[in-house]
């Protein structure tokens, strides 16, 4: 089930929009098999009839009244972004130039 | 130095609330010692020099004025750098977030607030909470009072340390894989994960959802009840928050009573692997736990030594996810943005220059185990794996009261000696993932030294979700026996630091 490439790692760093430099794709890659390996002992119990928990406690949709409440103003969630213009965030090009 | 730094939370907000010390008094004494030692132990990393002695002084002034006060009023704490604070910096650990400052405070640290607690900084920890050293914070380590050549424990160090080298009596930490657990017991403290929605995860920034809990960590059981008390409780404004009263857990610190109680010991939590000091130590707590008028059991939980593999896939599985948020377009830091490249560029240059090599390594696992044609066999199995994990749980307690193990494989290792092999860094859980899989609430309490190289051990006490009153009265129970024993509260033991 495991063995996961440099290239692999390569594919998974675009997915998750981390640059990684060439020169280190082969040592997480190494790191990256080794965990894998050992995760991989998930497989060894018998979960034929075990239903997936995906939480501890049990989930029930939560509704509160619609009342309006005190809320961040534009200068306040603005005030830690890196970019900002015309009380937006400001954002590099999101399309190509054409 | 000032021997107020010695007292107990409990008797510093005695003498403030009489009035015989002034708030003001005590957390300048605090401030001092931060000062005088921390500079060696790095547990924090902002200290709020202004805003400790502004809350202090409005505590004095409702002191004067004949005011109502919390029981915990006046008594300074540190808070792990991973809550959000109003006006302080909060950095996780990371370079991503170095500089941002907060608009709104997380509900712990608005109930702090309201209790009149004095929040002096916020503490050092693993990046992200990725960790059980402290070694990966962007900021340096942070190094344990009773050797500074080893770990404090992690992700939560600076919490820890903060705590046993008399820095503040308080300190708040997050739990997700054992985080509270592992550095209390490494440090020779005591450190509480609350049940699973007991304390609110509003503006603690998110690891794991489905695992992180914040809890307290102080120097004794009933300090780490009081402050226990003061921040849990249901929060609309987390949807997972537990809508229940809170148990009453410092009566049960004051009961200190298990005569009669059932205790488990968890037959897959022990033994091989564990060191030989942790072991003994572990044995004869048993014993003193029988001695104390209670029965003690084994009990089989068979799906146990799979709980780190499944562990490993949930956390990054859902870390992957959490930390897509960190990519400098909202908030933190933003890198290569010279007008020419695309947000997907920027975005993956601020992630590569702000996250650690350990946190890099977990969102790629993550991204692995959800990405189609692998879901089922890791992340989908993982899931599975945790239901059997709550089974073993619910078997052990239809038996017993509570159950205990050791909190943590070792005592406290050197710094450098696991940082480049994560496999033997997420082997220090291994006892305390369980717990967090099944969102049950757990204490790490010391129980003494290894004798081999006289560092903490300490005992994990586990309960039933909800029942973290039990956890404060078996551990006040053998905290009493142990204080008589040794003459005195363990870090009484710890060297001395030489700024002191």
């Amino acid at each position: 089930m495991s063995g996961i490439s440099q290239e692999d790692v390569a594919h998974l760093a675009n997915l998750a929009r981390i640059n990684i430099p060439a020169d280190q794709l082969g040592h997480y890659a190494k790191q990256l098999d080794a965990i894998l390996n050992a995760v991989a002992e998930v497989s060894s119990l018998d979960t034929e009839n075990v239903v997936a928990m995906s939480h501890p406690v049990p989930m029930t949709n939560v509704f509160r009244e619609d009342i309006p409440g005190v809320s961040l103003t534009a200068a306040q969630a603005l005030s830690g972004a890196p970019a900002v213009e015309d009380e937006r965030f400001r954002v590099p090009r999101i399309l190509d130039e054409e | 130095m000032s021997d107020l730094i010695r007292k107990d939370a409990s008797e510093l907000a005695g003498l403030v609330s009489s009035g015989e010390v002034s708030a003001v008094e005590v957390a300048q004494a605090h401030l001092d010692r931060i000062a005088a030692v921390d500079g060696d132990v790095h547990a924090f990393l902002h200290v709020d020099t202004e805003g400790a002695l502004a809350s202090a002084a409005a505590v004095d002034a409702k002191v004067k004025a004949g005011d109502k006060l919390s029981v915990l009023a006046g008594v300074p704490l540190g808070l792990k750098d991973i809550l959000a604070t109003n006006g302080l910096p909060t950095t996780c650990g990371s370079r991503v977030l170095d500089g941002w400052i907060p608009p709104y405070d997380a509900t712990v640290v608005t109930k702090l607030r309201e209790a009149g607690v004095v929040i002096l900084g916020k503490t050092n920890m693993d990046e992200f909470a990725m960790g059980s050293s402290t070694e990966h914070s962007a900021f340096g380590p942070t190094h344990n009072p009773w050797d500074l050549e080893r770990i404090p424990g992690g992700s939560g160090g600076g919490s820890s340390a903060c705590v046993s080298s008399f820095e503040a009596p308080l300190a708040i930490g997050t739990d997700t894989g054992g985080s509270i657990r592992q550095p209390a017991a490494v440090t020779g403290s005591v450190g509480v994960k609350p049940t699973y929605g007991g304390v609110s995860r509003y503006g603690i920034v998110a690891l794991a959802s489905s695992l992180d809990q914040a809890g307290p960590c102080a120097r004794n059981v009933l300090d780490t009840a009081l402050l226990h008390s003061v921040i849990a409780g249901h929060d609309p404004m987390d949807a997972t928050s537990i809508n229940a009263p809170v148990p009453d857990v410092i009566a049960a610190a004051k009961r200190a009573d298990i005569k009669g109680m059932k205790v488990g010991i968890v037959k897959e939590l022990g033994g091989e692997g564990y060191q030989a000091g942790v072991r003994s130590r572990f044995e004869e707590s048993v014993t003193l736990i029988e001695s104390l008028g209670a029965e003690v059991v084994e009990v089989s939980c068979p799906s146990f030594p799979a709980a780190l593999a499944a562990y490993y896939l949930i956390l990054p599985s859902e870390a992957s996810s959490n930390l897509a948020k960190f990519d400098g377009i909202r908030f933190g830091n933003r890198v290569g943005d010279d007008g020419t490249k695309s947000v997907e560029q920027v975005m993956s240059e601020t992630r590569a220059a702000g996250f650690g090599s350990e946190v890099i390594r977990r969102i790629i696992l993550g991204t692995y185990a959800l990405s189609a044609g692998y879901y089922d066999a890791y992340y989908g199995q993982a899931q599975k794996v945790r239901t059997l994990i709550k089974q073993d749980f619910d078997a052990a307690f239809a038996k017993v009261d509570v159950l205990i193990s050791p909190t943590a494989p070792t005592t406290a290792f050197k710094i450098g000696e696991k940082l480049d092999d994560p496999l033997a860094m997420y082997l220090n859980d291994v006892a305390t993932i369980p717990v967090n899989m099944a969102g049950l609430p757990g204490m790490s309490l010391p129980i003494g030294l290894a004798p081999e190289d006289n560092l903490p051990v300490g005992l994990q006490i586990i309960a039933p979700a909800m029942a973290d009153d039990r956890l404060y009265n078996v551990g006040a129970a053998i905290e009493r026996e142990l204080l008589a024993k040794w003459g005195g509260p363990i870090l009484g033991m710890a060297p001395e630091l030489a700024g002191a």
